[in-house]
């Protein structure tokens, strides 16, 4: 039987597992909505094409499975870029199937058409424009295969008109192989045979854990391997989850708005263990100041990540899941050794209780104002377990990684790498969607949640019972911060005048909205909110000038932290 | 440092920009890119001279490679490889200028393609360094155009790209 190209679009996404996809219809892509019409594969119509590609993102993060994103031609593809290229930064797995003029129009400035493949080629892991049916099966099969292995990333298919109404006989490829592509998995067993000989005779060793560890979902092997050589470990904002807040050799986020003791921690360690991370500048702060008494141990699936900003002294490539199951082992392999080790390390360890202890991550508390750390540490600790947390960009953002207590793997959504403004509402809507009936809380700022707050409705018509808490200070704060600190307070553009009614925009969209500026309220509001079976919108309204400390200022080390404003 | 690095490629769409894009975007140089298919019709190879050193060369190899359609990628510049490049000149020859001109091309194993009343069009093939000689000699006789074709590499003996 012969099937047309978006059937058989639409039949390869069954066979790879695809169960949702989100989306947004258009002239290039009606063909596919007419077949999708009759397929079990459920479609999600997000307000916009960024907020598709952001719940598609939701939706990779929190369950390991590839995203995909349907969108047409010109417009539609080009509202895709903000969203491919966060999620690119990011390293997730998606696939973005994108309409396209038909073949024989294309370069003729046709209406709606964007060279989006030239556009994304910089931000995708890879992309393919199809220009023959034939081809079609095996692009998707590449284009699934290359998104989830390796290091991950998006991919974009764009699939001319034409090419979605041809028809052939169908059949999907089993397997796939690329002459050009070939991604390492297992680690070298002799690098990692140095690596646990150079952990056994540290004496400040630190594990700086990255996105990549929560990417590979090795947070057991990383949490036996911290405790069975006791080693403190330090998380990248992408790696807040990845270890439990609250565990005793948890010393919180490193950098820029770092924990005093985890930036003590990696600037005096004679041994910084980076796993799948990627020494980002708002981790390292000056590069020459950056962990210069210690030998440096990197394990990456990316080679590419290797020696890119700092000379690491024992590169390992490979899959985190292979590597670090093969370094327990050798450990285990050698108890006497790793008894032995454990007791050389109690002094640094002492040392580190010390600095915890000089300068505790905390703020100035107030019972007149919201803080909106305050709000911060209320939902942390009135949420389920297992919430799944999502933030915009800014202060809020930084807070949540400092204030949340982080409990399971999957569990933080925020954009990292590229700090997307506008991506905590959609990420959370695509983590509802993924898990109907866990907690999904948008911890969101004015500013950001502005960018994209037309989701509201799709909450509403999916029943998505999202929770948006907006810690509201009429300031783009995170940029007011630098104003006030380094531009001697000239706010250029940065208040954000028009006060707005969040709880009647919550309303007109058929959500629930609540507010409140008491402190004393704070805490009821959070749990009305998490008792109504819908999704709700919950405003603070916060103390203005508040800032993010501690505070690595730009061009210096992250031991020159400062400690409050 | 100059490097020169070859390049197997999957000789499909957009192939070409995705090389050239990597350069572009990660702010490495380009001083000459040559590319053509090789004996398979769906690959092809490009030859890429450019500058930097240890640190940018090391990540240019990567980025190269990180591409998914990036075959094998090899630096030339440590090893021994022969490297030829391919100019035509045309240079002005008239009647007091004519025989120099020709002179200048036989010391150099040159070829004469074309010929006009006032002009004569030079075949150079060789390293880059004899084309410029050859340049600076016939530069005084008035160079009317010049096109390179950027030197294309290939290893000695045993050493280079299988494909």
């Amino acid at each position: 039987m012969k099937l047309t190209g978006s059937q058989i679009l639409l039949e390869s996404l069954r066979l790879e597992g695809v169960e949702t996809v989100f989306g947004y219809p258009g002239g290039a892509v009606i063909n596919i909505y007419d077949d999708l019409y009759d397929s079990p594969i459920k479609h999600i119509l997000t307000r916009h094409e960024q907020a598709a590609v952001h719940a598609a993102d939701g939706y990779a993060r929190t369950t390991g499975e590839v995203g995909v994103v349907i969108a047409t031609s010109g417009p539609g593809a080009t509202n895709t870029v903000t969203g491919i290229a966060t999620a690119y930064m990011d390293s997730i797995p998606m696939v973005i199937i994108t309409g396209q003029v038909p073949t024989a129009l294309i370069g003729n400035d046709a209406f709606q058409e964007a060279d989006i493949c030239g556009i994304t080629r910089p931000c995708t892991k890879h992309n393919f424009l199809v220009q023959d049916l034939r081809d079609l099966p095996l692009m998707i099969k590449k284009a699934f295969f290359i998104a989830r292995t390796g290091r991950p990333g998006p991919v974009l298919i764009d699939l001319p008109k034409d090419i979605q109404v041809a028809s052939m006989k169908f059949s999907y490829p089993d397997t796939v192989k690329m002459r050009g592509y070939k991604p390492t998995v297992d680690g070298d067993e002799r690098q990692i045979g140095k690596a646990a000989q150079m952990l056994l005779k540290a004496k400040r060793p630190v594990f700086y854990v990255g996105g990549g560890a929560s990417l590979a979902d090795v947070c057991p092997e990383l949490l036996e391997l911290a405790e069975l050589l006791q080693i403190p470990v330090t998380t990248t904002l992408m790696a807040m989850a990845a270890f439990p807040g609250e565990h005793p050799l948890a010393l919180g986020m490193l950098g820029m708005h770092g924990t005093y003791f985890a930036n003590m921690s990696v600037t005096e360690c004679d041994l910084l263990v980076a796993i799948g991370a990627r020494f980002d500048d708002r981790v390292t702060g000056r590069i020459d100041a950056f962990a210069k008494k210690a030998k440096i141990i990197q394990f990456d699936i990316d080679p590419s990540s290797i020696h890119k900003i700092v000379r690491v002294d024992l590169p390992v490539v490979g899959d985190l899941k292979s590597v670090l199951t093969t370094l327990l082992r050798q450990l285990k392999e050698q108890p006497q050794d790793v008894a032995r080790q454990v007791e050389q390390t109690a002094d640094w360890r002492k040392e580190i209780v010390g600095w915890k202890a000089k300068h505790p991550m905390g703020y100035q508390s107030s019972k007149s104002v919201i803080k909106p750390q305050y709000v911060i540490e209320k939902i942390s600790e009135l949420s389920a377990e297992d919430a799944i947390i999502t933030t915009e960009v800014g202060q809020h953002q930084m807070w949540t990684a400092q204030f949340f207590n982080f409990r399971q793997p999957r569990t933080f959504l925020t954009s990292g790498g590229l700090g997307t403004m506008g991506y905590g509402l959609p990420a959370a809507l695509g983590a509802q969607v993924a898990f109907p009936n866990r907690q999904v809380i948008d911890i969101s700022g004015d500013g950001s949640f502005q960018m994209n707050s037309q989701e509201l409705a799709t909450l509403v018509q999916y029943r998505l019972p999202v929770k948006i808490a907006i810690l509201n200070n009429n300031f783009l704060g995170m940029v007011r911060q630098w104003q006030q600190l380094f531009f001697d307070k000239r706010y250029s553009q940065t208040c954000m005048e028009l006060p707005i009614d969040f709880v009647k925009l919550a309303e007109a969209y058929g959500a629930t909205g609540l507010s409140t500026d008491k402190v004393d309220d704070v805490e009821t509001v959070i749990k009305k909110a998490f008792e109504i079976d819908g999704p709700v919108l919950m405003e603070f309204k916060v103390s203005r000038e508040e800032n993010v400390m501690p505070m690595v200022p730009a061009g210096k080390g992250i031991h020159e932290m400062v400690l409050a404003s | 440092m100059k490097h020169t690095i070859s390049v197997l490629v999957e000789n499909e769409f957009g192939v070409l920009a995705r090389v050239a894009g990597l350069f572009s975007g990660r702010g490495f140089n380009i001083e000459s890119l040559s590319v053509a298919p090789t004996l398979e019709p769906d690959t092809s190879r490009m030859t890429i001279v450019t500058r930097g050193d240890d640190r940018i060369l090391e990540q240019v190899t990567k980025q190269l490679n990180k591409l998914i359609s990036t075959i094998k990628v090899v630096d030339f510049t440590d090893d021994e490889y022969v490297e030829r490049e391919l100019a035509l000149v045309k240079v002005t020859a008239e009647s007091d200028s004519r025989a120099e001109v020709l002179r200048i091309v036989d010391i150099f194993r040159a070829k004469v393609v074309d010929v006009t009343p006032k002009s004569y069009t030079v075949e150079i093939t060789g390293a880059p360094a004899k084309i410029d000689a050859v340049l600076a000699l016939l530069t005084p006789m008035g160079i009317k155009e010049v096109v390179r074709s950027g030197p294309v590499v290939i290893g000695r003996g045993s050493k280079g790209v299988a494909g």
